[in-house]
């Protein structure tokens, strides 16, 4: 299990690889120094475990501009390396830098998305009003602008979020910009499909379903979590309204699509079991309860509800994930920096592979 | 002696009352002598056996019948003394003396009547034997006369039967005198029209020509009749197609050629079809006021038309129909019901016609009269012909007509409410333009509630009618219990309610929150008007419709209860809408605020920003607006001054051991620890949380949402030493100004803190403000 955690700490900004020993529930922590600048978004290439992209602040002449890079980990901290305690106690390391993500003449950089399928040489980003299409050659250590596009439109548009899409061949891509959710073809970098006001107020996350191609889920500020069919865009498939705040981030489990994550600035983070939608129509009822009951109630037709509330942390949660190694693991952090690991609750677990 | 055994003799005899205390004496005796018997075991056989005295054959007893003087003389002379003796010898002699004189006395006394009774039954004897005589000879007498009584019979039978062959003979040629005359009579019946004696001649006359009609007389007779008869029917048939002399006249025609003989089965059906022509000229002339080019007469005069034209008719046929064909038997009635039930149908789908035209109509007391007319008239008939279910259909037409009142009464209250709604939309549009808002939202209020009100008051008034007691389909089953429990109670009340509740969360989902098309004080109206029925007017109107309809149908209704909660539930998602709606509005100009502004090379605060002080502004009218509608609400217990209080709290001790030690990267721990250690010992804030029904719950609401959004925007800038200190000054502003509206003000200064703490937290350079300056500053702003 891997996870990066952005933390800003004073001037000193730090990428921690936390390393969880599923058998003997042990948490190692190693930390790499980005001294670039805040980070404000980061994500790992699908190819190579050693690279990922932040996006992150630079201050320059009294003004902030988010830029995005692409950065090498050292080799021995790679997860897999098996690091031994005293080396992760050691000074931090410094991040390797591979390239830019262009100038920052496009504007601030809010989002980077890698090809989910690719080998790990197309990064979309996304500046302001532009989505911007990079190649990165030469190993990775010289980014190409391929293609772009940029938003028009009155008044100030900027993206807040995008999302790759892993189905038709990776050719899509969904951004958000204020209450819209646009679809993208990378190929030609037009527009195949725009939610208007898919939200009350803000979209502030996006995921595809990994299973079903059309499926997407997207969250905001009107503290609901919306899932769309991409080939209806007048109305949602499903509209949850469990938390009391934004939502700040959703997650398809990567194998069972039925579950769902989502974290919200009330602090707490909720496991869905949205059985209705799911790529596995017949799956199961879950409760935490023991099995032979919901053996009884698993004639009934599937429902959709909240499997858990996860409510550790104390402040706001910025980001949520599901583990790419272990389908029944997530994380989940909050502004105070705590991270919290969880898992899916047992008898669900069973429930589902049964 | 002898004298005294004589004289005791009659003494004893007849038991004269001389006898009387001596016969009572030996009574007692005897009494008691029976129970010394029963004592010593002797029977009564044996003891009456024995006559009174010790022993029957002593003969010393005087009174015995072995009584021997010798004895008894011999006894006294040896027992007693001398003078004894001479008392007893006194004693006898006066007995005796009195028995003699007793003696001669009853033999004086009834002498006389043995004489007299001698000398009666001799004279007796003589009369007796004069009687016999007599009677003797009044029998020879009656043998004599019953001897003449037979011989005058005998010679007057023969003559008494000539008479009676004569009289029979008689009447014969009268009757052939009446045959022999009825040609000529019916032809001068027939000339003079008076045919009902023309058939009465034909009805005598037939049976006997059919009888004799083998004698050639007989035969031109009848066929002169015949002729005539023809002649007749031929007339009666006239004048019967003729038809225009109406029902009455008809009836009488079928019922002569009845008579005539003429098949039945025919006329009876040319009867109902001359019937039909008529009732299907009446339909016409209904269908023509149908039309819609003359003006159509109100729907009153039309049932009525239809109700003496058609229904009238249509009785009067059956009833003549009934009459003359009753011996058709169940095919005929058959008949006529079908006849009934399709004649019927045709006018109920005119008179429904009419009624659908009437559907748009306001004037519910016209069409009860109407219907009630329409009803009453269909019973007559529906008596007359129970088969054809003339009523029964009526009825059915006359639920169907309430059902559908029912329904037009719902629709109309639904757009009664949304009218007023948009009334309600229009006045909040007007003042906003001109100045301070919502001054009647009050009024509109008591607008709303009391039109609304005054609308249900008024549908369930005129619905009433359909049961009032002199309609005459009032006391159908129907309109006693369903049209009642089910029609008016739940569809048309509780329906409204209901709908109502849906028409008020409906303004809850509009699309696209963003502002939304409705206005907040139209929200917060309805959420009142949906409590105020929550607590009071639901109650009211249903028990108002049960006290007017008494519901006596079994069959379950909607609980008070249910549709209060259910109104609640709405009041409630209202106002939480509303507090989500201003919260979004206050929190869209602070989240504007923080992201436009450059928040890096701003310059030293010397102002409040002027946003801040909108959102106070802004607050302080939200709060008016809402106090004008809910009760002020509970609030926390506050210090005396509660500013001075948490500004000291706030920026001083908080806010420092907050972020002073966070400046030194060497413990960032600390910082960490302290605001987790913080937050454990506060509680959790839930943002958009669901409010109660006081204006300090919603504020408390619109205020958390705010500032929330304050908190999250600040966390997404970076700021300067200045932006933070700017922000610290539109805090303390706030906190100043928003702490009197919330329920508990250790909420906003939790947020605030938070606030500070996180901009804090943003800033490469935390240089916060002097307490004082601050103060000093938002006490000029």
């Amino acid at each position: 299990m891997e996870d990066d955690a952005p933390v800003i700490y004073g001037l000193e900004f730090q990428i921690h690889v936390i390393d969880f020993d599923d058998e003997n529930n042990i948490i190692n922590k190693n930390v790499l120094l980005h001294q670039a600048g805040e980070i404000w978004h980061i994500s790992a290439s699908p190819a190579d475990k050693g690279v990922l992209a932040t996006c992150y602040n630079k201050t320059a002449d009294g003004k902030v501009v988010t830029c995005a890079a692409v950065w090498r980990m050292p080799a021995e901290l790679e997860p897999g390396g098996h690091e031994s305690p005293e080396d992760a106690a050691s000074p931090a390391h410094a991040l390797e830098l591979l390239c830019h993500l262009g100038p920052a003449a496009h504007g601030s950089t809010a989002c980077v998305a890698w090809e989910p399928a690719g080998d790990g040489k197309r990064v979309i980003s996304l500046a302001d009003n532009h989505i911007l299409l990079w190649d990165l050659q030469e190993s990775s250590s010289q980014a190409v602008l391929a293609s772009s596009a940029s938003l028009e439109g009155k008044g100030q548009l900027k993206f807040t979020t995008g999302r790759w899409s892993p189905h038709h061949n990776c050719t899509q891509v969904a951004t958000a910009n204020d209450t819209a959710v646009r679809g993208w073809d990378t190929r030609t970098m037009s527009q195949i499909y725009c939610i208007e006001s898919a939200h009350g107020q803000l979209v502030r996350d996006l995921d595809f379903n990994p299973n079903k191609q059309y499926y997407l889920a997207s969250c905001g500020d009107d503290c609901r979590v919306k899932f769309w069919d991409t080939r209806n865009v007048t109305e949602p498939v499903k509209t949850l309204e469990e938390h009391s705040h934004w939502v700040w981030g959703v997650r398809y489990n990567h194998s069972h699509d039925q579950l769902v994550l989502t974290g919200s600035s009330d602090s707490r983070v909720i496991l869905s079991n949205m059985v209705s939608i799911s790529s596995e129509p017949f799956g199961h009822l879950v409760d935490d309860d023991d099995l032979s009951e919901q053996e009884e109630r698993s004639q009934e037709p599937p429902q959709d509800s909240v499997i858990a509330t996860y409510e550790e942390h104390e402040d706001s949660v910025y980001a949520v994930d599901w583990s790419s190694a272990d389908p029944w693991l997530f994380a989940s952090l909050s502004y105070d920096g705590r991270l919290v690991i969880n898992r899916v609750p047992r008898a669900l677990k069973y429930h589902i592979l049964l | 002696m002898a004298a005294a055994v004589a004289g005791r003799g009659p003494g004893c005899g007849p038991g004269d009352s001389p006898e009387g205390p001596e016969a009572e004496a030996p009574e007692r005796r005897r009494k008691a002598h029976g129970m010394l018997k029963l004592y010593y075991g002797l029977s009564e056989v044996e003891a009456a056996g024995r006559p009174a005295g010790p022993d029957p054959l002593d003969p010393t007893d005087l009174n015995g019948a072995h009584f021997d003087p010798e004895v008894y003389l011999d006894k006294l002379r040896r027992e007693c003394p001398l003078a004894q003796l001479m008392d007893s010898e006194t004693d006898m002699v006066r007995q005796i003396r009195a028995l003699d004189s007793d003696m001669q006395t009853l033999v004086y006394e009834n002498y006389n009547k043995f004489i007299s009774a001698t000398d009666t039954i001799r004279k007796m004897k003589n009369d007796f034997r004069k009687m016999e005589d007599e009677m003797d000879r009044l029998a020879t007498n009656m043998a004599v006369i019953t001897d003449f009584s037979a011989r005058i019979s005998t010679t007057l039978q023969d003559r008494h039967k000539r008479i009676t062959k004569l009289a029979g003979v008689h009447a014969l040629l009268r009757k052939l005198q009446f045959l022999f005359e009825l040609p000529s009579r019916l032809t001068k019946c027939v000339e003079l029209g008076a045919y009902g004696q023309a058939v009465r001649y034909q009805g005598r006359a037939r049976a006997v020509l059919q009888q004799y009609q083998h004698l050639p007389s007989f035969r031109a007779i009848q066929d002169d009749c015949q002729v005539i008869t023809a002649r007749l029917a031929q007339q009666l048939r006239q004048r019967f197609r003729e038809g225009g002399s109406g029902a009455p006249e008809q009836a009488e025609c079928v019922e002569l050629l009845l008579a005539l003989g003429e098949p039945a089965e025919e006329l009876c059906e040319e009867f109902l079809a001359h019937g039909r022509a008529r009732l299907e000229e009446e339909l016409r002339s209904l269908e023509a006021e149908l039309g819609p080019s003359p003006p159509a007469p109100d729907v009153l005069e039309f049932t009525d038309r239809g109700g003496s034209g058609f229904v009238g008719g249509l009785c009067q046929v059956a009833a003549a129909y009934q009459e003359l064909f009753a011996a058709q038997g169940p095919a005929g009635a058959e008949k006529l019901a079908a006849f009934a039930r399709e004649l019927g149908s045709r006018y109920f789908a005119l008179v429904e016609r009419r009624l659908a035209q009437e559907q748009g109509g306001s004037d519910n007391s016209l069409l009860v009269r109407a219907l009630d007319r329409f009803h009453r008239r269909l019973r007559a008939p529906g008596a007359l012909l129970a088969a054809a279910g003339l009523a029964e259909a009526a009825t059915e037409i006359v639920e169907r007509v309430a059902r559908e009142r029912l329904g037009q009464h719902l629709q109309g209250l639904q757009s009664a409410f949304l009218g007023c709604l948009t009334d309600v939309r229009q006045a909040l549009a007007a003042p906003r333009v001109a100045g301070k808002e919502g001054p009647g939202l009050a009024e509109l209020l008591a607008n709303v509630a009391s039109s609304t009100l005054s609308h249900i008051k008024a549908s369930l008034a005129s619905v009433h009618l359909f049961t009032a007691k002199e309609v005459s389909f009032s006391n159908k089953p129907y309109f006693r219990g369903e049209f009642c429990s089910q029609g008016v109670r739940e569809s048309l009340i509780v329906g409204f309610i209901r709908s109502m509740c849906q028409t008020a969360q409906n303004f809850c989902e509009s699309p696209g929150e963003k502002g939304g098309a409705t206005p907040p004080a139209l929200l917060l109206l309805l959420s009142r008007l949906c409590l105020d029925y929550e607590t009071a007017t639901i109650s009211y109107i249903l028990t108002l419709t049960d006290e007017q309809f008494l519901v006596q149908d079994q069959s379950p209704v909607t609980p008070v209860s249910t549709l209060c909660a259910e109104a609640r539930e709405t009041a409630r998602r209202l106002l939480t809408h509303y507090v989500k709606l201003q919260g979004l509005v206050i929190s869209q100009m602070l989240r504007k605020s923080v992201e436009t502004r450059d928040w890096l090379s701003t310059l030293e605060p010397r102002n409040v920003r002027a946003v801040m002080k909108r959102v106070v502004e802004d607050t302080t009218a939200i709060d008016v607006q809402v106090g004008l509608l809910y009760e002020e609400g509970v609030r926390k217990a506050q210090s005396s001054d509660s500013s001075k209080r948490t500004f000291s709290v706030y920026s001083s001790s908080r806010q420092q051991g907050r972020y002073a030690p966070s400046y030194t990267p060497s413990a960032p721990m600390d910082t960490n620890l302290l605001s987790n250690i913080q937050k454990l010992f506060s509680e959790r804030i839930d943002v958009f949380s669901p409010v109660e029904f006081n204006k300090v719950s919603v504020l408390t609401g619109i205020i958390k949402i705010s500032l929330k959004t304050l908190l999250e925007c600040v966390r997404l800038r970076t700021f300067g030493r200045f932006g933070l200190q700017q922000v610290q000054v539109d805090c303390h502003f706030l906190q100043l100004y928003l702490w009197r509206f919330v329920a508990d003000e250790e909420l906003v200064h939790l947020l605030l803190d938070e606030v500070v703490a996180s901009a804090a937290l943003r800033c490469p350079d935390p240089v916060p403000m002097e307490p004082s300056v601050v103060e000093v500053i938002c006490e000029r702003g």
